[in-house]
C-alpha cells in the first residue's frame, strides 16, 4: 500500500523553527514505520535524523510521536497507524525534551532524573550522612553466593525490571508538560520503584531526598498516560501510586 | 577543518556493553584513583547486549549437580575443538563467582522454590561430559541482557564512571605495538575528540549487520575490529559466524533457545520432529551450527512449511507444549514479540521461525587477560585491549553454545578490566603522536569532498546479499572467490559515494557511510578466511569440503587487512586438556 509519512523536520543550522515534510512510500501493512523512516533515510533524503537500533523494541532508542502518540517506531506496524491506502501518518519528535535534529532529541535532563534517584541496589542501611558516596561503596558486601529471595518477593519487582528508559512515559505526561516541569517524571520514580519494592534493598531512605520532595513523586495526578503509552506495558501509575503509598507509610513509622 | 578537542584519562573503554561496562566498573574501583571514561556511539543502556534473552550458564548446581569442568568441556566440544581449552577453562570457572557477583550487585534473577537463582537448560549445555542436557543457565525471564546491562549501567552510576555518548571510533593511536588513544567523532557537534590515555579497551560489539537476516542492532557495524584491521591489527578465525536457528521468519528477530530448553520443538512441514533425525540425543537442545544446518537442509529438500525448496522457506518452532502459564512467565518478550510482529499467540500457534546471522565468533586476537595479540608468535600490543564479541580468545571456537556469550563479557570484560588496573597504576603515560587526530581529519575531509554517483544503500543491499548468499550457513570455494572480488570491488566503490547530508551536526548519513565501510572491509576478512579454511568445522560448513580435517586446519586462522587484500597466518590451538574427537550429539 502507499501512505504518507508526514514527518516534522527540523535542522538547526539551517532552519528557524520546525516545519513538516510529507513522503510518499510503498509499505507493507506488517512493515514497521522504522522500516519505512529507514528507506525515507536511504532513499529518498539522506539527511533525515533520528535513532534507532535494536529494531525491535528492547533498546529504546527510537521513541516518538506518531499520530500524537508515544511510540516505538520499531514497535508500530504500520497497519497500527494507517488503516487504508493513501493515510497519512505524522511523526514528530517526543514532547517535553528538547530536540536536537528533527526526530531526535536531547535526553540529558531525562538520565539525570534517573540517575538521582540512585538506581543501584543499595543492600545495608548506610547511616553516614556526611560521605553518601563513601558508604554506598562500602555497602557491597561480598559473600559466597546469591542473596536468598523468594519467588514471591522477586515477583514484586518484576514490573518496573521491564522499563528500557525511552522516554515515552515522560512526554506524554501532562504534569511534565503543564503543571510541574521540574517533576522528576514517570520513569524516574519506576526506576526507583525497582529498588524500593526488592528485597534485597536498604535504599529507601537515602532515596527520600529526591522521592519525598514537591518535585518528587507527588506532582503525579494519576492522568494514566504513562501508563497507556509505556511501550513495555509497564503499569507506570500504579507504580508510582505504591512508591507513594511506601512512603507515606515510612513516615508514620518514622513520626 | 573541524574542531578538535583532546582528553586526558588512564583508561577509555570504547563500547557501553556488557564487556566494557564490566572493564569500566572493574578499571573505576577506589573512587577516583584512575580517570576512566567510557565512550559509545549510542545513548546509555542502547547497547545490543540488552537484547540477549534466554540465560547465562554458570556451574552453580542449584537445581542439579553441575561442574565447571563439564560447563568447561560442552565449551570445547560446542567449538569443535577449535577453542583454547585453558581459556574454556577460565570461562567455566569464573563464571559460577561472575554469576554471584551480578546477583549481589542486584540483578534480578529468576528464583527456585528455595529462593536461589533459578536455572534452565540451553543447546549443547550436558551433564557428565554429554550424557543429557542440564539445567545451567540463570535467567531472568527472557531479558537476561536487559537486566545484565541495566545492572553494570547501574553500579557505573555508582562509581561516577565518566560517560561519553554518542561518540563514533574513527582511529586508534598505534605506534611500535603501543597504544596510546583514539580518535572519535562527537555525533552532536562533528568535533573529532583525541582521548589521549595509558590504556584502550575495544568492546563495541558484534558485526552481524554485514548479513541480510540478522538478529543484530543497526549499530553492530564492528567498529573497533574494522579500525584495528586498518591499523594492521590481525583478526582471528572470521570465517566462523553464527546463524541462530530460531528467527522470526523474514525479520531475523530472535526468538530465544530458552523456548526450546523449556520444552519447545522444531517441526518441519510434515509436522515431523526433524532433530530426531541429526542429533538423537540432545534433540532440539543440539549446538546451534547443527540445528541451523539441519533447517537449511529441510527446508532444500522440500521439508519446509510451504515445501519450496527454492524460495525462503521455513520450519516451525512449537512453543504451544509448554502452556501459556509457563510463556507467561519464563519467556514474557517471546510472547510479545509473537503478538506484535507475527500476530499469533505462541501459546495456541507454532512460530515461523529461519536460522538468521547471530554472532561472530572470531575477531580481536586476545590473551585471557584481555591484552590484543599481534602476530602468531602471541607478542602482545602495549596497553591495547578488547573483550566481548568483537574479541577473539579464543572460547567459541568454531561455533559458541547458548549463553556463552554473557559468560564471555562478564568474565573476559572483568578480567580486563582488572588487568587494565594494574597497567595503568604502574605505566606512564606516552607522548601523543603529533599527528594525532589528523588521518581521521583527512578521512573525514575527502569523504565530504567525495563526488560520485554511487549510493549507500545499494552498496549496503549488495553487501548483505552476497554475505548472506554465498558467506552464509552453506559455503563452497567458488561462490566464496566470487563474492571476495565482489566485495572488494564493492569497498572500492565506497569511494565514489557522494552524500547529501554536508553538516556537522548529527549527520547521521555520514555515520552510517563509516559503518558500512566497517562492515565493507569486515565482510572482506571474514570471507577471505573462509576461503582459506578448506575443511568443515562448527559454524562454517564447506560444501566442497564436508570433513572437518584436523590435520590441516586444527588451527587458529590470523588475517590481516593489507589494502583491500588479506595476508593469513595461523596461531596453535591450547589442547592441553581433552583431546579432539568426533562431534555427536
Amino acid at each position: 500500500m502507499n501512505i504518507t509519512l508526514k514527518i516534522k523536520r527540523y535542522q538547526p543550522e539551517k532552519d528557524a523553527e520546525s516545519r513538516f515534510q510529507d513522503f510518499k512510500v510503498a509499505v507493507e501493512p506488517t512493515d514497521r514505520l522504522l522500516d519505512a523512516l529507514m528507506f525515507v533515510k536511504r532513499n529518498l533524503d539522506g539527511t533525515l535524523c533520528f535513532r534507532k537500533s535494536c529494531a525491535h523494541g528492547v533498546c529504546g532508542s527510537d521513541a516518538m510521536t506518531i499520530n500524537g502518540v508515544e511510540r516505538l517506531a520499531c514497535k508500530t506496524l504500520i497497519q497500527d497507524v494507517a488503516d487504508k491506502e493513501d493515510a497519512v501518518v505524522t511523526i514528530e519528535p517526543l514532547k517535553s525534551l528538547p530536540v536536537q535534529r528533527d526526530l531526535m532529541v536531547d535526553y540529558t535532563h531525562f538520565f539525570e532524573t534517573y540517575r538521582i534517584v540512585k538506581p543501584f541496589l543499595i543492600p545495608v542501611k548506610t547511616s553516614d550522612k556526611d560521605h553518601p558516596q563513601a558508604s554506598l561503596e562500602a555497602a557491597t558486601p561480598q559473600i559466597q553466593g546469591e542473596i536468598i529471595q523468594t519467588p514471591e518477593e522477586r515477583k514484586k519487582f518484576d514490573d518496573p525490571t521491564k522499563c528500557i528508559l525511552c522516554a515515552s512515559c515522560y512526554a506524554a505526561c501532562p504534569v511534565v508538560a503543564e503543571t510541574d516541569p521540574e517533576f522528576i517524571g514517570p520513569a524516574a520514580v519506576v526506576q526507583a520503584a525497582r529498588f524500593v519494592f526488592d528485597s534485597r534493598d536498604e535504599g529507601l531512605e537515602p532515596r527520600l531526598e529526591v522521592l519525598d520532595d514537591p518535585h518528587g513523586v507527588w506532582p503525579c495526578e494519576n492522568h494514566f498516560n504513562c501508563t497507556r503509552v509505556c511501550p513495555r506495558g509497564i503499569k507506570v501509575t500504579k507504580n508510582i501510586n505504591l512508591v507513594k503509598r511506601t512512603i507515606k507509610k515510612f513516615k508514620e513509622r518514622s513520626d | 577543518m573541524r574542531k578538535l578537542q583532546k582528553h586526558e584519562f588512564d583508561a577509555v573503554i570504547v563500547g557501553s556493553g556488557g564487556a566494557g561496562l564490566y572493564a569500566a566498573l572493574e578499571a573505576s574501583r577506589e573512587s577516583g584513583k584512575r580517570r576512566t571514561a567510557v565512550i559509545s556511539k549510542l545513548l546509555p543502556i542502547r547497547s545490543h547486549t540488552g537484547t540477549a534473552q534466554g540465560g547465562i550458564g554458570a556451574a552453580l548446581g542449584n537445581i542439579e549437580q553441575d561442574k565447571p569442568q563439564w560447563h568447561a568441556f560442552d565449551t570445547v566440544k560446542g567449538g569443535d575443538y577449535l577453542v583454547d581449552q585453558q581459556a574454556a577453562a577460565i570461562l567455566a570457572d569464573n563464571a559460577v563467582q561472575a554469576v554471584y557477583d551480578l546477583e549481589n550487585r542486584g540483578l534480578p534473577f529468576n528464583r527456585t522454590p528455595e529462593g536461589k537463582i533459578d536455572q534452565r537448560r540451553f543447546g549443547g549445555h550436558t551433564r557428565n561430559f554429554g550424557e543429557a542436557p542440564v539445567r545451567r543457565a540463570c535467567y531472568a525471564a527472557d531479558r537476561t541482557g536487559h537486566m545484565i546491562l541495566q545492572t553494570l549501567y547501574q553500579q557505573c552510576i555508582k562509581n561516577n564512571v565518566s560517560f561519553f555518548d554518542e561518540f563514533h571510533l574513527l582511529d586508534v593511536l598505534i605506534e611500535d605495538h603501543k597504544c596510546m588513544g583514539i580518535v572519535t567523532l562527537e555525533l552532536a557537534t562533528g568535533t573529532i575528540h583525541v582521548f589521549h590515555s595509558k590504556a584502550v579497551l575495544i568492546a563495541t560489539g558484534g558485526f552481524g549487520r554485514m548479513y541480510r537476516t540478522t538478529s543484530n542492532a543497526y549499530a553492530n557495524t564492528g567498529d573497533g575490529p574494522a579500525v584495528l584491521a586498518r591499523r594492521g591489527v590481525p583478526l582471528e578465525d572470521m570465517e566462523f559466524f553464527q546463524f541462530h536457528p530460531t528467527g522470526i521468519r523474514g525479520m531475523g528477530i530472535l526468538i530465544t533457545e530458552g523456548v526450546r530448553g523449556e520444552g519447545g520443538i522444531l517441526r518441519n512441514g510434515k509436522g515431523e520432529r526433524f532433530m530426531e533425525q541429526y542429533a538423537p540425543t540432545l534433540l532440539d537442545l543440539a549446538p546451534r551450527d547443527m540445528i541451523s544446518r539441519a533447517i537449511a537442509t529441510e527446508v532444500r529438500s522440500g521439508r519446509g512449511i510451504m515445501g519450496d525448496p527454492a524460495g525462503d522457506d521455513y520450519v516451525y518452532l512449537d512453543a504451544t507444549v509448554l502452556g501459556a502459564e509457563v510463556l507467561q512467565k519464563k519467556l514474557p518478550d517471546i510472547s510479545d514479540f509473537c503478538k506484535t510482529y507475527l500476530n499469533i499467540d505462541p501459546a495456541e500457534k507454532p512460530i515461523p521461525v529461519q536460522p538468521t546471522a547471530h554472532y561472530a565468533m572470531g575477531g580481536i586476537p586476545t590473551d585471557m587477560d584481555g591484552r590484543v595479540i599481534a602476530d602468531s608468535e602471541g607478542n602482545i600490543y602495549e596497553g591495547l585491549y578488547a573483550a566481548g564479541e568483537c574479541a577473539c580468545v579464543s572460547v567459541h571456537g568454531a561455533n559458541r553454545l547458548g549463553t556463552n556469550s554473557l559468560v564471555d563479557l562478564i568474565v573476559f570484560g572483568r578480567r580486563a578490566g582488572q588487568h587494565i588496573s594494574g597497567f595503568v597504576d604502574e605505566a606512564d603515560i606516552d607522548r601523543l603522536p603529533g599527528d594525532a587526530g589528523q588521518n581521521a581529519q583527512k578521512i573525514l575531509e575527502e569523504t565530504g569532498a567525495q563526488k560520485g554517483d554511487e549510493q549507500v544503500e545499494k552498496i549496503n543491499k549488495t553487501m548483505t546479499s552476497i554475505m548472506m548468499d554465498s558467506v552464509g550457513i552453506y559455503r563452497n570455494g567458488e561462490e566464496l572467490d566470487k563474492a571476495l572480488d565482489q566485495l572488494r570491488s564493492l569497498r572500492q566503490s565506497t569511494e565514489n559515494v557522494h552524500l547529501s547530508d554536508t553538516s556537522q551536526a548529527y549527520n547521521t548519513e555520514l555515520l552510517e557511510f563509516l559503518e558500512l565501510q566497517n562492515l565493507l572491509d569486515l565482510a572482506i576478512v571474514t570471507t577471505a578466511s573462509a576461503c582459506y579454511r578448506r575443511e568443515t568445522r562448527g559454524a562454517h560448513a564447506r560444501e566442497d569440503f564436508p570433513d572437518r580435517n584436523d590435520e590441516e586446519f586444527l588451527k587458529h586462522t590470523l588475517a590481516w587487512l593489507d589494502d583491500g587484500s588479506v595476508r593469513i597466518d595461523n596461531r596453535p590451538v591450547d589442547l592441553s586438556i581433552w583431546k579432539p574427537k568426533a562431534r555427536k550429539y
